[in-house]
């Protein structure tokens, strides 16, 4: 089976501090990963280097196949990533929208849609800048551009910090709901957040794998 | 390469709705109000009237807050978009950092562009109401090093904000950059003169070197040719290359530095850490 992730020995340093150090992980389709750790741990310096934004200082980085640095876009186009907060956009939500229909191909009927199935309506902020949203509103957004992409790898930084209650179940409803292979990293601070939607948890602490188990 | 053009579009209507647009354009628009008001077009000094007086001094007054304008507001938007992570969630589409950054570049070159010639078109409609003659030849000119300027200080602006992450250095060293051009124009260069302490070679090398001077020279010597109001160094210059090379000179050289400019940050941009 060929990995999703598959990192090996990854090094990268900061100012002389090694964060992520000598981390090797491989994720395969079908995993859904709880990725734990304090914070300093390593976790968002190993996810951004999947997403290409960070060189890293050695070891090697697979997403889907593709190098994330030599081969950007053809790693972006199988990553869906939702940040812990929601970024100031201040493209309308009409504009957001355009953006991620033609540099993605996801049509934004099926963005709205998916936006209705988490109780948000979008016709009504078409002209809105995004972040004159609610904080809510804007999570509901992020997930739901996240879904309708269809993505072979979900990443989600704290995906429910904004969320209430009812709009966490939704978001749970939809994850669980998604018809076809995907490999999927949650990172968090508390493993029961996502308890039932993670079958594997990794925990990292001072730039190392210290532990992976199955759930 | 498509979406270059999508992501100079947004750009273009994100910066259409930033405050700092509006302040940027309502300078331009005002300066040239506040002209019409204080009738520079009807005042003669050296030799400049009407018109002519009316658009030299608009170039004046541009070369000194054009450039702190765009320094400012590009890299503040684009520092900014990195620490409020932004930039971290446009990037994790598939647009390649190519069509991003060159895309960008675009949409902000033609919200700084615009407007400066708007307000400049807008003064030769106001002087050709007064009487003039239509000054096909100072548009092109000026337009030209409008061109140039805009160019310059968004390829310097985009430098700095790729190699500089946070957000307070990076307009710190917006500051830095122009108040040196705009010092070695005339302040610290007439001091090593006065001092004699370096020779007259280095002073008028440096001089031509900045490509502020190479924009007042351009500004000034469509209506002086002799250069006499504008001191050592465009004489030098228009003595050395003669009259349509200076021309090109203040016209290519500010532009090909920009582009240069522009170019190492994106290798920057490429080669660096995104966030």
């Amino acid at each position: 089976m060929t990995a999703i992730v598959e990192a090996k020995n990854v090094v990268k340093t900061f100012m002389g501090v090694r964060v992520l150090d000598d981390v090797s992980l491989r994720i395969d389709p079908g995993q859904k990963v709880a990725m734990v750790g304090p914070n300093g741990a390593g976790k968002t310096t190993l996810v951004r280097s999947l997403l290409g934004f960070y060189h890293i200082d050695g070891g090697t980085i697979r997403v889907a196949g593709h190098d994330p640095i030599k081969s950007r876009t053809d790693v972006l186009r199988e990553v869906s990533f939702i940040p812990q907060l929601p970024p100031p956009v201040r493209l309308s939500v009409s504009e957001l929208l355009t953006f991620i229909e033609r540099s993605t191909g996801t049509p934004q009927a099926r963005i709205v849609a998916q936006a209705e199935a988490m109780e948000l309506d979008i016709q009504g902020h078409r002209h809105k800048p995004f972040f004159k949203l609610s904080g809510g509103m804007k999570q509901k957004l992020l997930i739901a551009i996240a879904l309708a992409r269809r993505s072979r790898l979900f990443v989600f930084d704290e995906p429910t910090a904004n969320l209430d209650p009812a709009a966490r179940e939704h978001f749970y409803r939809l994850l669980s709901s998604l018809d076809y292979e995907h490999a999927t990293i949650f990172i968090t601070h508390r493993v029961e957040e996502i308890e039932g939607l993670a079958n594997r948890k990794v925990t990292m602490d001072l730039g190392k794998v210290v532990e992976d188990e199955t759930l | 390469m498509k979406n270059i053009a999508l992501v100079a579009y947004l750009d273009i209507r994100e910066s259409l709705r930033a405050k700092w647009f509006y302040v940027y354009a309502f300078v331009f628009g005002g300066l040239m109000g506040l002209f019409f008001i204080s009738g520079i077009t009807d005042s003669v000094v050296m030799g400049f009237t009407g018109l002519s007086r009316l658009l030299l001094v608009f170039m004046q007054v541009t070369i000194i807050i054009l450039p702190i304008f765009i320094l400012i507001t590009t890299v503040k938007s684009i520092a900014g978009d990195r620490e409020s992570n932004v930039l971290e969630y446009m990037l994790s589409f598939p647009v390649s950092l190519k069509e991003y950054y060159w895309g960008k570049l675009l949409g902000r070159f033609a919200t700084v562009f615009f407007p400066v010639i708007v307000a400049l078109l807008v003064g030769v409609v106001w002087g050709l109401g007064k009487g003039g003659e239509m000054p096909w030849g100072m548009i092109f000119l000026y337009s030209a090093l409008i061109f140039a300027l805009c160019t310059l200080f968004l390829g310097i602006a985009f430098f700095i904000s790729t190699l500089v992450k946070s957000h307070d250095v990076a307009l710190g060293l917006s500051f830095t950059v122009w108040i040196v051009l705009l010092a070695f124009i005339d302040v610290a260069l007439i001091g090593l003169m006065m001092q004699n302490r370096v020779s007259d070679e280095l002073i008028l090398t440096l001089a031509m070197l900045n490509p502020l001077e190479a924009f007042r020279i351009g500004a000034i010597a469509l209506f002086d040719p002799e250069l006499t109001v504008i001191g050592p160094v465009a004489y030098y210059l228009l003595d050395t290359l003669g009259h349509t090379l200076l021309m090109l000179y203040a016209v290519l050289y500010p532009v090909v530095l920009g582009i240069v400019f522009a170019l190492l940050g994106f290798w920057a941009f490429k080669k660096r850490d995104l966030l």
